[in-house]
């Protein structure tokens, strides 16, 4: 039986010899066009693989004689990509940072570049959102230690500030007036007393009283007589609502103790110009950004 | 080899050689052909003037800039519920047409249905009527015919390459679109679609035809719910036509036989192939032509017209009972096409209701999530929105943007500084677009930590209108 050929009446094919409950199967051949169909992407797997990668080996893969990667075409990506912004970056490297507001779709490409440029190098301290932390200026608000002018903020990112053997760094010492005993532990609770009041937070007392003498004496120099900061010096405005460090009691008492020295990298030595003043365009444009000195001098006349 | 068996899945097409005929209904037939066809090439080169800002084609689908123009009207995106509103009237309209005078719209105005028509004309004009077109198709492959045959491709091409070629210009300015595609300058795929709508058009047109309203065109399925014993559809009055016999038979045997002399013109004008006298059937696209030659015969022979003519299944019954069928406007004015046009108008009345009382002006606001809110060196608070401006008309608008519901609160943006806020904040609008503003509003220390406003927007032109957006402050 196994031998013996049996045909389908109604389409003229070949019966298989195996049966379930009475149902057959017939032995259809596969289609012309469905074979060769098969027979052809066997062919085009055999010249894929020695085209492209495809052989794993222990370390890596065969290479393919293209000399394809996905490593390579991110590169050539980027290469196109970087060519394609060039001419943007060189018009904002060749204009000066004060000019870029004039220029309002290259001042728009320089505040984006920095957004982008702002993620990579600057969010690990101030914060994806600028916001900043203890320590960390908020770059959102409209208190600024060295200024927030266009060109303060673009030399303030280039030196940094108090960046080691950097001469042109950004400087400013405020001594340890407790831990090196330039005030005694009852001036010190004194001064932080007075500081308290002209900031708003307390209301004056015998202790702040006191303490005004001593700031006049020893403050005063860098943080101005009424105590609103100093420019020049990075000496923060003491009387506003916003503190780096903080503002209640304790936090104050160990400024004054300890002092603070916040370090903040120069960024000329890794990044170029055009990346910088596209960072101070982004800085400036969060919202507290202020217009240059002399133009602020104008306004108040 | 399914072919092959005598229960065979599979079907060759029958050739189908309509006769030419001329009536009533093919005179219909023509002028709905002359106005979609006209309609079809003509519209895009309608010119509407909306002024400098925006195009001035009549119609247009602008997919590039995400516009719908319609003479008076513009459809933004967002707006695209009135074009999912005109298809919904589009489905509704054809329930209606379907159930008041059945398959209209397969019989005169599909475009299957007109571009097959126009294709056998031109068949008709090139080879002969239905007799002459019959013996070429037999003929042997000759010089004749191969010439005959090429001359038909080519016009059936022309047509089909005007056809694909117009759709185009409903999707650009169709002088400018032209121009360009005649040069080369056209866009990719303005020549591929047109490469494939010719390509459809010729082959639908030209070689598929009535297999098309057979196997491939959903819509007769969906007629069988949609037709009644109510609905007009050419019927063979086989009551009266029946028993089918010759002039002569019938005069050798008077009282034997029907009206029906059996002379097939009923079949040799049937553009679908069908035989109209075995009863209603999917592939009657009531088209009429049957009627048209019918009556023609008729009349010839001296017995009275309409032994097929346009008849519900309700007046057949009547009529073989000798009753009178019900006048026309009473077929056409019954509960179920009443409620078909309330839907229809109910839409329609909804929509142009909505286009009326519709505002060309928008404001939506996003806060910034990051910060939320910026504590500033007054001990103020500041928050930063996203706020975007859409100037639907034509031409630019000055516009005042306000804060509802929060006291003391300044506005300005960021081309400005805080110096400059105030409790509003004015800007212009360029035409047709969408403009984004980056606003910071500052309000005095003091609140709860989260305060629900509105951000307003005013037309500053005698048009006026306006629109706000519910928006949140945040505070430490």
């Amino acid at each position: 039986m196994a031998d013996e050929k049996r045909i389908d009446a109604a389409t003229g094919t070949e019966i298989k010899h195996h049966e379930w409950d009475g149902i057959q199967e017939l032995d259809t051949p596969l289609p012309r066009w469905w074979l060769w169909t098969f027979y052809a992407t066997i062919l085009f797997a055999i010249g894929y693989m020695i085209a492209y990668p495809a052989w794993p080996l222990i370390d890596r893969a065969t290479g393919g004689v293209l000399g394809w990667s996905s490593r390579g075409t991110l590169e050539k990506e980027l290469a196109a990509r970087e060519r394609q912004i060039a001419p943007v970056r060189q018009a904002i490297a060749a204009t000066p940072i004060t000019a870029l507001p004039g220029q309002r779709q290259l001042m728009q490409q320089a505040i984006e570049g920095g957004r982008a440029a702002f993620r990579v190098h600057c969010v690990q301290c101030h914060g994806s959102g600028a916001a900043g932390s203890k320590g960390y200026p908020n770059l959102n608000d409209d208190d600024w230690l060295w200024g927030g002018d266009l060109a303060t903020i673009e030399k303030t990112i280039t030196d940094g500030v108090r960046n080691p053997d950097h001469a042109a760094t950004r400087q400013s010492q405020m001594p340890a007036f407790g831990k090196d005993q330039l005030l005694s532990a009852a001036q010190v609770d004194d001064v932080v007393a007075h500081v308290r009041v002209i900031s708003g937070q307390d209301k004056a007392s015998a202790a702040s009283r006191r303490g005004a003498t001593v700031f006049a004496d020893n403050c005063a120099v860098c943080h101005g007589p009424a105590g609103k900061g100093n420019r020049t010096v990075g000496a923060p405005n003491l009387t506003d609502a916003i503190w780096l460090y903080g503002g209640d009691r304790e936090t104050i008492h160990e400024t004054v103790w300890n002092s603070r020295h916040g370090v903040m990298p120069r960024w000329d030595d890794k990044l170029d110009k055009a990346t910088i003043r596209m960072l101070a365009a982004y800085v400036h444009s969060l919202g507290g950004g202020e217009a240059a000195p002399a133009a602020r001098a104008d306004a108040g006349h | 080899m399914l072919m092959a068996g005598a229960g065979a899945l599979y079907e060759k097409r029958k050739g189908v050689y309509p006769k030419a005929v001329d009536g009533f209904y093919r005179r219909l037939k023509w002028a709905v052909m002359a106005v979609t066809l006209a309609v079809y090439w003509g519209t895009p080169w309608l010119r509407w003037d909306r002024g400098p800002y925006a195009p001035d084609q009549a119609v247009l689908v602008d997919l590039a800039h995400r516009r719908f123009y319609m003479f008076a009207l513009e459809i933004w995106p967002h707006e695209f519920y009135y074009v999912a509103g005109l298809l919904v009237m589009a489905g509704v309209g054809l329930f209606l047409v379907t159930s008041a005078v059945g398959r209209a719209w397969c019989g005169y105005a599909c475009p299957q249905t007109v571009w097959t028509d126009l294709y056998q004309h031109v068949e008709r004009f090139i080879d002969g009527d239905r007799n002459a077109q019959m013996r070429l198709a037999k003929a042997p492959w000759g010089v004749a015919k191969i010439g005959r045959r090429l001359f038909k491709w080519a016009v059936w091409l022309a047509i089909a390459f005007i056809t694909g070629g117009a759709w185009i210009f409903y999707f650009a300015d169709a002088p400018t679109l032209q121009a360009q595609f005649w040069s080369g300058t056209a866009a990719p795929v303005a020549y591929a679609t047109v490469a494939v709508l010719t390509a459809t058009t010729f082959v639908l047109g030209g070689f598929m035809r009535e297999q098309v309203c057979i196997y491939m065109c959903p819509w007769p399925r969906i007629q069988t719910a949609m037709l009644d014993e109510k609905s007009l559809i050419v019927t063979y009055k086989e009551w009266r036509g029946e028993k089918r016999g010759s002039l002569k038979k019938a005069e050798a045997h008077p009282g034997t036989f029907g009206d029906c002399i059996d002379c097939n013109q009923c079949v040799a004008v049937c553009p679908t192939g069908i035989d109209i006298r075995e009863g209603p059937q999917i592939g009657c696209i009531t088209c009429a032509l049957c009627i048209d030659a019918c009556d023609k015969v008729m009349a010839q022979v001296g017995r009275p017209r309409g032994l097929i003519d346009y008849c519900t299944q309700e007046d057949a019954e009547a009529e073989q009972k000798g009753r009178a069928p019900r006048p026309v406007l009473k077929t056409l004015l019954r509960p179920r096409t009443m409620a078909y046009f309330a839907v229809w108008a109910g839409i329609g009345a909804a929509m142009l209701f909505a286009l009326g009382a519709r505002t060309r002006i928008d404001i939506s606001a996003q806060q910034d999530r990051n910060p939320i809110f910026v504590r500033l060196s007054d001990g103020a608070i500041r928050n930063a929105y996203t706020v975007k401006l859409r100037n639907m008309e034509t031409r630019p608008r000055a516009m005042e943007i306000g804060v509802e519901g929060l006291k003391g609160a300044a506005l300005w943006t960021d081309a400005g500084s805080r110096e400059a806020a105030r409790a509003t904040l004015r800007t212009t609008v360029p035409a047709d677009s969408v403009a984004k503003l980056r606003v910071f509003l500052v309000q005095p220390a003091g609140g709860t930590a989260r305060q629900d406003f509105r951000f307003t927007v005013r037309g500053l032109d005698s048009e006026g209108g306006g629109d706000s957006e519910p928006a949140r402050f945040e505070r430490p």
